[in-house]
């Protein structure tokens, strides 16, 4: 594959549940968990993934593994579409793309030592078991933890940071190219994250790991992303470069995101919050944008119009196809982003020479 | 001096289980001041939570060991029969938890649960209870606050469940709230909300309040004053901008350079090595010591020191940093 393809492709993807209604009779209703998502996952890269509850992330996660099946779209991994003809089997993708999960003791099984836990998927995929006890052993010492202290302990003896490194361990041990990470750090406490933090950095760059990493905390997905993802009710809201999320948000949702989180200074303390109320329930979305019931700026057009991911710097707010080869791109969805929207502060239409 | 809302004093508690008995709090003294809101802050395990649930006596007497004593308005709560202690909770001590539905009876109505409290409290007629907890809720800001009476706990979403909860621990003009990490669960958009009504509530009822968190970020929003807790005891507490900018003890300086700011980007964090230690083994002297990157051999023996770095910012730590300014 050429060096500019995405390593994770992602195209349409929507998966909708049905729950039983709230009441507890009547017809099921229909969860719109992810809701016709696009993404790219360039290699070598950290996308950062952020969002409130509700808002996908975790469903999106799974959906990339397979550990639910899409409705509808398209996963590609290095170019080859996942479980369709001619591309990879899920199988294979498996073994490519890797998870941890936040809660570090229910993803253990508590029967086995943390060596037959690492060694475990590499035997079902074929390993000899003493080769596979042996790389369990090296994967040990590059996670931080001294073999001949850890490798026969049950994770009930671990304490919470090295069940952790015992998780990050396991999932290398495929030797995947891309590592989904969801709230992987969450509940650790921040002494210990700080140490799993140093620990995914290193990984990255010793072995040449792609990363998705997926958490509500803003401040570690900026330490640790290259590109950002903002979610919000089962849709992408905007996208583009840690910096330019950062100190430039577009989407009135990643900048009251932003404004929402504690300032560490009790001399800048907030007066007021960013937005009223809860994330509406993703059972019955708003029509339009999402965020137009939660929005200051919600005009008459973002009830009518389902805003689209659209070009934010420089591009004069023209809807263009995301752009995996221009790493700088940055793109919002919202009509204040998109010329010609009928939004009263939308960019005016460049001039019409092209 | 005023005589302090609350005083705990060389509070310890031990727990005991099948094997051994484990002292999860190591001597803590406090001293609370009207209207003043104090942060407990620490790491799971630290005896945050359990401080907080002494002072309303809500520890299983079985196994559990306590000495010391916590005063409230001049009265000595451990000494106090059950029936006196049985008013004073929820009418002038009141606590809010993590998770709403620990609070709130999912069977009845958030209305019925207030004017409950209320009417069993001050025996006051229903008419005017159901009043009262309608201006409850409009105060915590539920919208629509005579419809929301009849609602049940779940049917409100995450923050308005919250918000119902503060409003039920309201209901009999508490002179103290214990908030027992009221903001962890809810999303970032809704944390700050409910910071900022907690803090506009204490200012307007003149509220004394302790609210545990873990998180830095949440204390520097809401606390007068902060009291770190490490492995049973408040190694640090002082008012919060001194702490937060002028760390004394090497664990607070640790714990704060190791928590991520708006900004920060790739390189590598300065982490604390190992983890917090296991209350049942407990080194001797400091039990930050063995993590601690200015430990001399006198840590590891015998009590650390109390040093002030200023009259009311105390530490306790044989070698404290930012010692004068």
């Amino acid at each position: 594959m050429s060096g500019d393809t995405p390593l994770l492709t992602v195209r349409g993807l929507r998966k909708h549940f049905l729950v039983r209604g709230q009441s507890g009779w009547g017809g099921k209703q229909r969860l719109h968990a992810v809701d016709g998502v696009d993404l790219f996952v360039r290699r070598g890269e950290t996308l950062g993934v952020v969002g409130e509850s509700g808002c996908g992330k975790s469903t999106l996660a799974r959906l990339l593994v397979r550990l639910i099946e899409p409705d509808v779209g398209d996963v590609i991994f290095d170019g080859a579409a996942v479980a369709a003809r001619g591309g990879i089997s899920v199988r294979a993708l498996r073994r490519a793309v890797q998870m941890v999960f936040q809660d570090s003791l229910a993803s253990l099984n508590p029967r086995l030592t943390v060596e037959a836990t690492i060694a475990y998927a590499p035997i079902v995929h074929g390993a000899p078991v003493a080769e596979a006890n042996r790389r369990a052993r090296a994967m040990l010492a590059q996670v931080g933890l001294v073999p001949e202290q850890f490798a026969d302990r049950y994770p009930h003896e671990l304490s919470g940071g090295q069940r952790q490194r015992v998780n990050i361990a396991r999932a290398l041990a495929l030797e995947p190219r891309l590592l989904i990470l969801d709230e992987a750090v969450s509940a650790l406490d921040k002494s210990v994250e700080a140490q799993v933090l140093n620990l995914l950095l290193d990984l990255k760059d010793e072995l040449d790991l792609t990363y998705l990493f997926i958490s509500h905390d803003l401040n570690v997905v900026q330490y640790l992303s290259d590109r950002v993802l903002v979610m919000y009710l089962g849709r992408v809201v905007e996208v583009g470069p840690v910096e330019a999320i950062y100190e430039r948000p577009a989407h009135p949702y990643t900048r009251a995101l932003l404004a929402a989180m504690p300032t560490m200074d009790p001399d800048a303390r907030a007066d007021e919050p960013p937005l009223q109320g809860d994330p509406p329930n993703p059972i019955d979305p708003p029509s339009g944008c999402r965020f137009r019931t939660r929005c200051a700026f919600a005009e008459a057009a973002c009830a009518a119009v389902d805003p689209p991911l659209a070009a934010v710097d420089g591009a004069g707010g023209e809807v263009l196809e995301p752009d995996h080869a221009n790493a700088g791109a940055h793109y919002a969805s919202c009509l204040m982003s998109v010329a010609g929207s009928g939004h009263s502060r939308a960019p005016a239409r460049i001039g019409v020479a092209a | 001096m005023t005589e302090p809302l609350l005083r705990i004093e060389a509070l310890r508690i031990a727990v005991r289980n099948s094997e051994r008995s484990v002292e999860i709090l190591r001597g803590v003294s406090l001293d609370l001041a009207r209207g003043e809101v104090l942060c407990l802050l620490g790491e799971s395990g630290s005896g945050k939570s359990v401080t907080l649930r002494s002072v309303l006596r809500l520890l299983p007497d079985k196994g559990t060991t306590i000495s010391g004593r916590i005063a409230f308005e001049a009265e000595d709560l451990f000494e106090l029969p059950m029936s006196a202690l049985t008013a004073l909770r929820g009418r002038r001590i009141a606590m809010i938890f993590q998770e709403p539905a620990t609070a709130l009876d999912p069977v009845y109505t958030v209305g019925r649960q207030i004017v409950e409290t209320i009417r069993r409290h001050e025996g006051v007629s229903n008419a005017e209870a159901t009043g009262r907890a309608r201006e409850l809720l409009e105060r915590v800001q539920i919208p629509l606050a005579e419809r929301r009476l009849l609602a049940y706990p779940h049917e409100l979403s995450g923050g308005m469940r919250q918000r119902a909860m503060i409003a039920l621990a309201l209901a009999c003009r508490p002179a103290l709230l214990l908030a027992d990490e009221p903001t962890t669960a809810l999303d970032t958009t809704v944390q700050i909300q409910i910071l900022l009504l907690l803090r506009r509530l204490q200012r307007e009822l003149g509220l004394s309040i302790i609210f545990v968190t873990h998180d830095i970020g949440v204390a520097s929003e809401i606390a007068d004053r902060v009291a770190i807790m490490y492995a049973g005891r408040i190694v640090e507490s002082g008012p919060v901008r001194d702490v937060l900018r002028r760390p004394g003890h090497p664990y607070t300086e640790a714990l704060l350079a190791s928590t991520l700011r708006r900004g920060e980007r790739g390189h590598r964090r300065p982490a604390i090595p190992g983890a917090p230690p296991d209350p049942a083994e407990l080194p001797g002297g400091c039990a930050f010591a063995p993590r601690c990157g200015r430990a001399e051999a006198a840590c590891s023996e015998g009590m650390p020191p109390l040093v002030l770095s200023a009259p009311d910012h105390c530490i306790l730590c044989r070698r404290p940093v930012n010692l004068g300014a």
